[in-house]
């Protein structure tokens, strides 16, 4: 974005580029499709995957402005975001822009709305076109008025003339101005003439929200709309045996049930209908049960000992050096949940041979080639629209929801269909972010300097998102099942279970290795963070115990070993606004954690100082004050980012200092809130503050998942200062912490 | 001749006080010089640790959202509010200038180290049972936690009762001074736990009924008792428990808060089963072999197959009551159109539904809730009232309340509902009285409730 | 037949009179302020106010409610306009994906309308039974402190 090169696109180009769209984005290092400077003349973000400028801005004869983003609203503030970047560079006020979001018949396919790509990708592209977009105004207008283009300039949506003369956006574009190729270069505003990024505009989403407009795929309804629910087996791969469909048939207002091999629903008249027939439904039904889950007190071992594929992702030096101290750990993270607040939810109907599903997917691209596959239908027959859900933090069960709503909506032709999945499937059905193990070396030298660092981590996939019929969970239980893809590793540098496997700390001996484990013992995939949370959990834990080790104060030793000066900053700031003081010495039960990261090593900076006690009792953790600084490049919305990692710090807490899923050998045991408590208001922190660093000009850095690492680190390391004993297994609940620190 | 009949009737009435007041009298024990938590060994505050867990000593001596054995917990009792002092070996406030002797004669004789005598709310007539070894481990655990801060609340006791000899008249009537007799070996189980009940565990402090002087009434040991409003119930041959206890099903309710025909621990006991998850197992084996064995015959009669038959009847009673299975045709209070019946479908059926393998925390059948086979109403309506909560982010079943949101006249409803439903037992009577007087019990609560 | 006063307004709503009160407000009724959770009384997502207490409409057969005053998000606005609380929420832009909201507005209302002046220890422990999962608290909480203020500024003004 700043400073791009000039450079002609060719015709050939384009095609090319164009056919990226084929290739996974995963495998682009995002830093590449961010920035344009330096690459081969595309244009920056999607805008090279999607070069028509029209495919992202429209302007229609009314003077309506339409921003087309694939890209969807998670809760995340995107929507606001990217329509201050179109505001901002078409000079017009936001409120005049209407943006459409992921949309498989509107949109470009920008494929998942995640890993904290969002600004990256799309704000980059919609920035980029509406400066050309205003380029293309500006020349027509130079035409029409016959003055030379540097007299123009641009005022609320109109050409204006220095001679006071001026012409609408309407009045410019009558029909295919803005069907053109994006050039690699626009002519992006100067930051420092920014009115609209940088500004803490108000979330556009929020008013409705509050006062009960619909909002929600779950507000949506649709004239002789049916209510379904899905009967669930009681664990995975159980197979249905017998049930009584009849009985239930008889059930006031049951419209179908629909049994295809063991995928077991009812579509009703009404909600309660449906959720009564469900529960008469499960009563009389009969399940094979054939899970055979290992057993969760020793997850780790079992995972360990699984065949693995294993990768060195980092080589230098001889990483066995011993220094002069060194330490050995290994660190533990439990299956969790995403466990939106609102189960998943979606609504298909079915027409004429075309399936039309409103979701809060997060890649309706994807999911409708999913759905296509499983419905033995073509893609173009298959239509996503999406609707916000609860906020979801990965891949949760959104997309199995469309895959049951779309199964449900084929056997009643022409009817809506609204599936809303009950909090206990949403619990024990939605794919787990994986359990992880790492074990780590670490050595200092005697000028307190790490000499030596091996790190190995076994982790499972982290993203068996939509793609093959199979990752549907619906799809696995038809009388035709299909088997679920092949799990996939991530690639670095971006990774999956290896994300953020590679300290950001300058060491001269090095060996980091991702243990990728194919087999998956309980359903899992993407959740916010993906490895990094448990990555930076063990490597930041480890950089404390290695700066005791040098006897050095914590954020000492990591100013020793970084160069990036963006990361001292950051770091810096963070200790400053928190008046660390260093080596400084605590009450009993007192203590204050430090930890860094720079989310996937490409995108936001985060640091985060906090101070907590320990009752030594009860092994209660209460968090006092959470200090944290983030670099996000050029902020955009600054309120937005304060948002997103203030959210990060609060759940991350959840995570580190409760949560694990429960299972025994048959079935997943954790199924609501009370066998899997999260976080309520009497855990929270006293006090949370956030403080941005602003990069004017410096491209948009992903911050949706910078904060959950560093957050269970920094509370690990104050654990540790509190009590003088160093936990290295997540969650850091009550029980384990007596555990550890004893009578 | 009369005035010497007088004389002498003074003097009697004089040298009979003072021969009280010399009895009642106590020392002050000298205070201990600075103590070292680290001279006490380690095995021995470990033992201590778990002892203090079957004395369930933090629940009256930390006030909500205090600091552990920091005191100000408000024990109500019928005489006044009195508030468990600080434990932490805090000089000043706390137990920190209290020498082993002075812990012993607390724990023993109800004293406190500089000679005042304290109420009975604290349980030395159980405490006083404790062996010599276990008080000394006690001690030795208390005097190496963290030191706290927190100066003592006076009881609010009205005048007379107020005057501390009136603590010591009640040791006169009642306190029969320990150690226990027969000391238990620890290879007995039974005779263990006999021990524990009796002395540190102190179970009969709820479980049997007091007299009107707030003296257990020995004769009717274990026949159910009252704890915070709450109904302590029979652990004798008059126990109401649905399905008779097992040792094995007491060890799980004890031990885990949870047995799978009994159901969970709720209200004051709450408390006490989170004590006992940290007590030493074999231990609670020991408390729940005698506590079951207090039930007598019915323990004893109590075989696999006539508890697999209870639960079996309590299924049967417990139908879904959806359109298909209804078994049961009921009428009256329990028939299907009845307004409890209506509130137990909207309200209850959705975690109360025993029908189906979704699983999700299921609470037990209500057929085999001890509070709806109860002789009163009094812990189903609290139940009803408050629900139930796990310690916030503690993995335990969560109940909504229901004290907003239902009538009284609903709330009378469904628990007359309930009560025909899930029993054959005669309807309880006065269900709206008992309702009246929990509500009044909480609002006052809610008026004391620390701040 | 039941007949529900919701926001002020009489409805008579059909079906089941065990029908959970949510799924009446949300389907029937088509207020969408009351949002689906648990149904389970864990996670107040479906709070509204019944006399003024908050409850779990999930847990509530309309059958119950005849004659009882029932608010819900929607009823906390005076003419088209949000309410204090929902006014406040705005201002901090206490929200992520704001699905918790609804459900946290109900229940802060229900404690202002008996507590105008509450202490952060209040605050927090009233909202106890509400989950949020974006981890929007600290920001409901100082929504909740501005509205409480604001409130007792209104209040205090001289009535003329
Ligand atoms: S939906 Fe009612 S409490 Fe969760
Ligand atoms: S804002 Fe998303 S759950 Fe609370």
């Amino acid at each position: 974005m700043n400073a791009p090169v000039d450079m002609r696109v060719t015709r050939r180009l384009v095609l090319a580029t164009g056919g990226a769209v084929a290739v996974s984005f995963a495998l682009f290092p995002k830093s590449f499709a961010q920035d344009a400077s330096g690459t081969a003349g595309k244009p920056p973000g999607d805008l090279a995957k999607f070069p028509m400028l029209d495919s992202w801005i429209a302007i229609d004869a009314h003077g309506a402005i339409n921003v087309f983003t694939g890209k969807a609203e998670l809760g995340q503030g995107i929507k606001t975001a990217l329509i201050q970047c179109a505001a901002e560079e078409l000079d017009v006020d936001p409120a005049s822009i209407a943006l459409i979001t992921a949309d498989t018949e509107r949109t470009p396919n920008e494929k998942y709305t995640a890993g904290s790509h969002s600004m990256q990708d799309s704000g980059t592209a919609i920035l980029n076109a509406a400066a050309q977009v205003r380029a293309i105004l500006i020349e027509i207008a130079a035409k029409r008025l016959n003055v030379p283009p540097e007299q123009l300039h641009t005022k609320g949506g109109s050409v204006v003339a220095n001679d006071g003369r001026k012409i609408a956006y309407k009045d410019l574009v009558g029909g295919q101005e803005l069907h053109r190729t994006a050039q690699p270069k626009s002519p992006l505003k100067d930051p420092k003439d920014y009115r609209v990024i940088g500004k803490p505009l108000a979330r556009v989403d929020i008013p409705g929200k509050l006062t009960g407009k619909p909002s929600y795929v779950q507000d949506l309804r649709f004239d002789r709309m049916l209510h379904a629910r899905v009967v669930r087996p009681p664990s995975y791969g159980a197979k249905l045996a017998a049930v009584d469909i009849a009985a239930a048939e008889r059930l006031p207002g049951v419209v179908k049930v629909v049994r295809d091999g063991s995928f077991l629903a009812v579509a009703t008249q009404s909600e309660f209908q449906a959720i009564t027939a469900m529960n008469a439904l499960a009563d009389t039904a009969k399940w094979t049960e054939t899970a055979q889950l290992p057993k969760q007190t020793d997850i780790y071992a079992f995972l360990k000992k699984l065949p693995s594929q294993d990768t060195t992702i980092l080589d230098r030096g001889n990483p066995n050096e011993a220094g002069v101290r060194a330490v050995r750990a290994t660190y533990h993270r439990p299956y969790q949940i995403h466990g939106s607040i609102g189960p998943s939810c979606a609504i298909a109907k079915y027409e004429a041979k075309k399936l039309t599903v409103w979701t809060h997917s997060q890649g309706v691209y994807p999911l409708r080639d999913s759905l296509a596959a499983m419905m033995k239908m073509p893609a173009e027959q298959v239509h996503c629209i999406h609707v916000e859900g609860s906020g979801c933090y990965g891949h949760n069960a959104a997309d199995d929801a469309a895959g049951d709503a779309a199964l449900i909506a084929r056997a009643v032709p022409g009817r809506p269909v609204r599936v809303q999945w009950m909090r206990e499937q949403e619990h024990g059905w939605e794919p787990f972010g994986p359990a992880m193990v790492s074990d780590a070396y670490g050595a200092v030298d005697a000028s307190g300097k790490i000499v030596a660092w091996q790190y190995d981590v076994w982790s499972n996939t982290h993203s068996m998102r939509p793609g093959g019929p199979g990752n549907l969970l619906a799809a696995q239980y038809l009388a035709r099942p299909f088997a679920p893809d092949a799990p996939k590793p991530i690639p670095q540098p971006e990774g999956g279970g290896d994300r953020n496997a590679i300290p950001l700390y300058s060491v001269p001996n090095i060996r980091v290795v991702s243990h990728f484990i194919p087999q998956v013992p309980l359903r899992v995939s993407a959740l916010r963070s993906l490895g990094a949370y448990h990555n930076v959990f063990a490597v930041e834990s480890l950089m404390d115990e290695l700066a005791a080790a040098a006897n050095t104060d914590p954020i000492q030793f990591r100013l020793r070993h970084i160069d990036d000066p963006r990361a001292r900053d950051v770091i810096i700031k963070a200790a400053q606004e928190f008046g660390w003081k260093p080596n400084e010495r605590l009450a009993r039960g007192h203590g204050r954690g430090f930890a860094f990261a720079r989310y996937k090593n490409l995108a936001a900076y985060c640091a985060i100082a906090l101070e907590l006690t320990v009752e030594h009792e009860t092994g209660d953790i209460r968090l006092r004050r959470v200090v944290a600084a983030v670099d996000s490049g050029q902020v955009v919305n600054p309120d937005g980012i304060r948002n997103q990692i203030e959210g990060a710090i609060v759940q991350s807490a959840s995570w580190t200092i409760l949560e694990h899923v429960t299972f025994n050998t048959r079935e997943i045991t954790s199924r609501d809130w009370s066998s899997y408590p999260i976080l309520r208001f009497s855990n929270l922190p006293a006090s949370v503050e956030v403080h941005v660093i602003d990069r004017p000009g410096q491209p948009f850095l992903g911050t949706g998942e910078a904060g959950q690492g560093p957050m269970a680190a920094a509370i690990a390391n104050g654990v540790a200062h509190a009590t003088g004993v160093r936990i290295r297994a997540l969650p850091l609940s009550p029980a384990n912490l007596k555990a550890a620190i004893g009578i | 001749m009369v005035w010497r009949i007088l004389v002498g009737v003074v003097v009697l009435i004089a040298g009979a006080f003072g021969a009280f007041y010399a009895w009642a009298w106590r020392g002050e024990i000298p205070s201990l010089g600075n103590h070292d938590a680290s001279s006490f060994d380690p095995s021995i505050v470990a033992k201590g640790a778990q002892l203090a867990a079957i004395a369930s000593c933090d629940v009256c001596h930390t006030k909500p959202g205090g600091k552990v054995y920091a005191g100000g917990y408000p024990v109500k009792t019928p005489f006044g509010i009195i508030y468990g002092p600080n434990i932490t070996p805090d000089r000043e406030t706390g137990i920190g200038s209290w020498s082993a002797a002075a812990f012993l004669r607390a724990m023993r004789e109800g004293v406190t180290r500089n000679g005042q005598h304290l109420y009975p709310a604290f349980p030395y007539d159980h405490f006083t049972y404790a062996t010599d070894s276990d008080i000394n481990a006690i001690y030795a655990f208390l005097m190496t936690r963290e030191p706290v801060r927190q100066a003592n609340r006076a009881p609010d006791i009205a005048f007379p009762l107020n005057f501390r000899l009136f603590a010591a008249a009640w040791k006169l009537l009642y306190l029969h001074r320990g150690p226990y007799r027969n000391e238990a070996d620890e290879a007995d189980s039974w005779a263990r736990g006999a021990y524990l009940t009796e002395s540190l565990g102190h179970c009969g402090a709820c479980h049997t009924p007091r007299n009107r002087f707030g003296a257990e009434e020995k004769n009717r040991a274990f026949d159910g008792g009252r704890a915070e409003g709450w109904r302590a119930p029979a652990l004798n041959e008059n126990s109401r428990a649905r399905a008779p206890w097992t040792a094995d099903a007491m060890f799980n309710y004890l031990r885990f808060g949870y047995d799978s025909v009994h159901g969970r621990a709720a209200g004051p006991m709450a408390d006490v089963v989170r004590n006992l998850a940290k007590a030493s197992e074999k231990d609670v084996r020991a408390i729940a072999t005698y506590v079951t064995s207090l039930s007598g015959a019915r323990a004893s009669a109590a075989t696999t197959a006539s508890i697999e038959a209870t639960v079996a009847a309590g299924r049967t009673l417990t139908a879904p009551p959806y359109g298909i299975s209804r078994a049961h045709q009921t009428t009256g209070s329990a028939g299907h159109d009845s307004l409890g019946a209506k509130i137990f479908t909207g309200a209850c059926v959705t975690c109360h539904h025993n029908g189906g393998g979704l699983p999700i925390s299921r609470p037990i059948d209500l057929a085999l809730s001890t509070p709806v086979n109860e002789d009163d109403p009094t812990n189903l309506l609290h139940i009803v009232l408050s629900g139930i909560h796990p310690q916030s982010g503690q993995a335990g079943p969560i109940m909504p309340g229901f004290e907003g949101a239902l009538t009284d006249a609903q709330i009378v409803a469904l628990v007359d509902y309930l009560r025909a439903r899930f029993t054959r037992k005669p309807q309880w009577h006065d269900v709206a009285g008992a309702l009246v007087k929990i509500r009044q019990e909480r609002r006052t609560a809610a008026m004391e409730a620390p701040r | 037949m039941t007949i529900l006063t919701v926001n002020g307004k009489e409805h008579n709503v059909g079906g089941d009179p065990n029908t959970p009160l949510l799924y009446v407000l949300r389907n029937d009724l088509r207020l969408n302020g009351a949002k689906f959770g648990c149904g389970l009384g864990q996670c107040g997502a479906c709070t509204v106010l019944v006399d003024h207490q908050p409850v779990y409409s999930c847990l509530l057969p309309v059958s119950v409610l005849e004659g009882r005053q029932i608010t819900t998000l929607e009823g906390l606005g005076k003419n088209g306009k949000p309410g204090p609380l929902q006014q406040a929420f705005i201002e901090e832009q206490a929200a992520q994906c704001g699905y918790c909201i609804p459900g946290m507005i109900m229940r802060a209302q229900g404690l202002l309308d008996h507590n105008p002046s509450p202490s952060e220890a209040d605050i927090r422990a009233y909202m106890q039974p509400n989950l949020c999962r974006c981890g929007t608290h600290m920001r409901i909480l100082r929504a909740i402190r501005r509205a409480a203020k604001e409130l007792r500024t209104v209040r205090a003004e001289p009535v003329r």
